[in-house]
């Protein structure tokens, strides 16, 4: 299996690369959506789904051994912990800042389209 | 089936063993050590793509000032209409495109098809130049509007240097993507890989969806959210 390479029928990889451009559709359709739970819930599964199509399907990965699969997928798991700490750092920062600083005076400008 | 192979006393020390084990193009995990070596090679670059996002995350939770809206920041005017996030959009479809015409290649690749593998991965080539000169278009839109990685007239100051790291470098990635396929690409068609085989495909196929794999993030949460 291995000298051989990875080694697929093409149907797959058209599936694959169609439903990557659905995916990315309804992603960016998402732009026009009101801000909400719903939103953010849809951001991520879309995300999710076109992350894993692409490591699963076009880098071969689902057909990789156990071994290779853990090995390169396990530590990212390790990030999760990364960003809880710091989404509990940033919230701490914040309300640190409008402890000592009080709310923000920034006036935002309206973007200028050239 | 595994007969443990000890390189009987094989081993240099020092700087000569350093070099000798790092290119020892040993196969593990059923896959050609240079495959191995590329997704090792990727999930340290994970971890760099990680940081970077996380990092975004904490300035965008701390600031106190309003985040500048990336869907009214990287509009468009189009047929007269402000377009949100279009050019952001055509980039997303490159790229998947080119993902697309990169899987193809390695399936080409392994059928010892050489015309096709090259103009599919001199295609991908080529979406990918065309990505990067659509980022350096939209690079030069946010500074003319006087974006600068320490402030903007839209909201917090940390947008800036949020975009030009996280978008820099991902662009970074792609550039050197396109030089990599360009000397693959070449090499396949002069047929340097006849006898070496065709996994050199594949590997650069991996690089080439892990830069499309990293976008997908960065859409999610830079431009989206």
């Amino acid at each position: 299996m291995a000298e051989e390479g990875q080694q697929h029928p093409l149907k797959i990889y058209w599936i694959m690369w169609l439903s990557l451009f659905v995916l990315s559709g309804m992603s960016y359709a998402t732009d026009f959506m009101n801000d909400g739970a719903l939103r953010q819930f849809l951001i991520l599964t879309f995300m999710f789904l076109k992350a894993g199509g692409i490591v699963w399907i076009f880098m071969h990965m689902g057909w990789e051994r156990l071994a290779l699969k853990v090995a390169i997928l396990g530590p990212p798991v390790a990030i999760l912990v990364l960003i809880w700490l710091m989404s509990l750092e940033g919230t701490y920062i914040e309300d640190t800042r409008l402890e000592y600083y009080g709310e923000s005076t920034f006036e935002p400008q309206e973007p200028v389209h050239h | 089936m595994s007969e443990a192979v000890l390189d009987s006393g094989a081993e240099a020390p020092g700087k000569k063993g350093l070099v000798e084990d790092w290119s020892r193009d040993k196969q593990v995990f059923g896959v050609p050590w240079g495959k191995a070596m590329m997704w090792i090679f990727l999930l340290s670059d994970t971890f760099i793509f990680s940081c970077f996002l996380v990092g975004y995350m904490s300035v965008r939770t701390a600031t106190t000032d309003p985040w500048p809206n990336p869907s009214e920041v990287f509009a468009l005017q189009a047929f007269g209409f402000n377009v949100p996030l279009l050019l952001i959009a055509i980039m997303t479809f490159i790229l998947i495109t080119s993902s697309g015409t990169m899987a193809l290649a390695v399936n080409m690749g392994y059928r010892k098809d050489r015309n096709k593998t090259f103009w599919l991965m001199l295609a991908t080539a080529l979406l990918g130049a065309s990505f990067v000169g659509m980022q350096a278009f939209e690079w030069s839109k946010l500074i003319s509007e006087g974006v600068r990685p320490w402030e903007n007239p839209f909201g917090a100051a940390q947008f800036g240097s949020a975009f030009f790291m996280i978008t820099g470098f991902h662009g970074m990635h792609v550039s050197a993507g396109v030089i990599y396929l360009l000397v693959v690409a070449f090499r396949v068609r002069n047929g340097y890989y006849e006898k070496r085989g065709y996994e050199i495909v594949e590997i650069t196929g991996l690089y080439w969806h892990f830069v499309d794999l990293v976008w997908v993030f960065i859409f999610a949460f830079f431009y989206l959210w």
